[in-house]
């Protein structure tokens, strides 16, 4: 059966979907994920989506529920590299995926998963996490 | 309908078509509606002599006295392009309907002397008054459709002028909004800010409002779904440039803004962008004997 390879690097999970999604695969990517989250005890998932061209509603609430899941697995997860049209569609579709962490590329969204790890763990540097916390706390402030 | 072929229309054209065509001329030449100031008599002429050529030719050939079939189609040919030539020099669609109109005196004129039979006379009547004002009807409407034409290929040129996307820095992209935001317009905002975050693979990208003269609740929905898609994307966008009576509007209105940061001016927004990726605008440290900023000699000397 078709599957999507899950890489583990480090203390992360990294996802590359290079084909069509469909329903059957997403449903079997949301299951290996959240198994191999639990075996590894990972805590971030990087989710590389820049050849996905196409979403439905279906794909994009998978997208929201695998975040989801992998949070209650205690793992942060970024989705990188959507693509404008894709973005598109979804706010149109009306999922704005809320609980979800997005950056542009790999690199980037590598950072930020390391920036979220605690620090003292993995090899975040001090002074990333404290500019996140400082966002984060100007976030809440502008929310409240 | 009788078409213009079973009365004797082409035959008093056929025979008498300078006569008329003198008639006409100086019909139009001593209207009120004439304007010396824009057509030349002699061209005045040739256009006449050139459609009164046709309408003959169309006339011996029409047996329905519908304009838009095939047998028409060399006289609206030439229609089209006397509506167009004369809209560019500045006439106005009711005066070249009336350079259309204005045959028929001097055709119902000449009818009159050489037809006896008062049947005859009225179906000829009937049928060309049918035919012309069709055929004057048909130059206002090529008017109104090079008009219509002008006005989209203007709105699609302002469409490509009002949304620039601007480079501020590495990372930094900005969109200055001109202008009434419609459904439209957003959409090709949209798809170009998107676009760019793509190619330059800016983080933060800032949309100022400035020149947007009023939002209401539409307009914010787009600004939302726009802010939301970049977000999709990795991008944080920041709303700048929102004078006092769109704050109040828009709290007026209910619309919520919480989740996205706003700031009163550009600067501002481009302060925090700035600080979001880690860079800092300040005053180059004065470093004693570098020479570097105009105090420095002094301040060597002194030391």
């Amino acid at each position: 059966m078709e599957r999507i390879p899950i890489l583990k690097m480090g203390e992360f999970l990294l996802v590359t979907i290079q084909v069509d999604m469909h329903d059957r695969l997403a449903l079997t990517l949301q299951d290996d994920l959240t198994d191999r989250i639990a075996r590894t005890g990972a805590r971030g998932v990087l989710i590389d989506i820049s050849s996905l061209e196409i979403v439905d509603s279906f794909i994009g609430r998978m997208l929201a529920n695998i975040a989801a899941m992998a949070r209650i697995l205690d793992a942060q997860t970024v989705v990188v590299g959507m693509q404008p049209a894709v973005a598109i569609t979804l706010v149109e579709l009306g999922l704005s995926l809320p609980g979800v962490r997005t950056a542009l590329d790999v690199e980037r969204g590598m950072l930020l998963l390391r920036a979220a790890l605690p620090a003292g763990e993995g090899v975040a540097a001090r002074t990333e996490v404290q500019e996140v916390e400082a966002v984060e706390a100007r976030d809440a402030d502008a929310a409240g | 309908m009788t078409g213009l072929s079973t009365t004797r229309i082409p035959q008093i054209l056929e025979r008498d078509e300078a006569e008329v065509l003198e008639r006409w001329l100086r019909e139009q030449l001593a209207a009120t509606a004439h304007r010396s100031d824009l057509i030349a008599p002699a061209q005045l002429r040739e256009q006449s002599r050139e459609f009164l050529a046709l309408f003959r030719q169309a006339a011996t050939r029409d047996t329905d006295g519908d304009v838009r079939s095939p047998v028409w189609s060399a006289t609206r040919g030439m229609l089209e392009g006397l509506s167009a030539a004369r809209g560019t020099l500045g006439f106005s669609p009711s005066e070249t309907a009336t350079f259309i109109f204005s045959l028929k005196t001097p055709l119902f004129e000449r009818l009159r002397e050489t037809v006896d039979d008062a049947r005859g006379l009225a179906d000829a009547m009937v049928a060309a008054t049918a035919v012309i004002d069709a055929l004057g009807l048909y130059t206002t409407e090529v008017h109104q459709k090079n008009r219509e034409g002008v006005i989209a290929r203007q709105q699609e040129e302002m469409l490509e002028l009002s949304t620039p996307v601007v480079k501020l820095w590495d990372g930094i992209l900005a969109l200055p909004m001109i202008g009434t935001l419609d459904s439209a317009r957003t959409q090709v905002v949209m798809e170009t800010l998107l676009e760019r975050i793509v190619e330059t693979g800016a983080e933060v990208a800032i949309i100022d409002i400035t020149g947007v003269p009023t939002v209401d609740t539409l307009v914010a929905q787009h600004l939302l779904k726009t802010i939301t898609a970049a977000r999709l994307m990795g991008a944080d966008c920041i709303i700048s440039g929102i004078r006092p009576q769109i704050a109040a509007t828009i709290v007026h209105l209910g619309v919520d803004l919480s989740q996205v940061i706003t700031k009163a001016t550009l600067a501002d927004a481009f302060a925090l962008a700035l600080k979001r990726i880690g860079l800092a605008v300040g005053r180059p440290a004065v470093r004693v004997g570098a020479g570097a900023a105009p105090a420095a000699p002094a301040a060597a000397a002194g030391a």
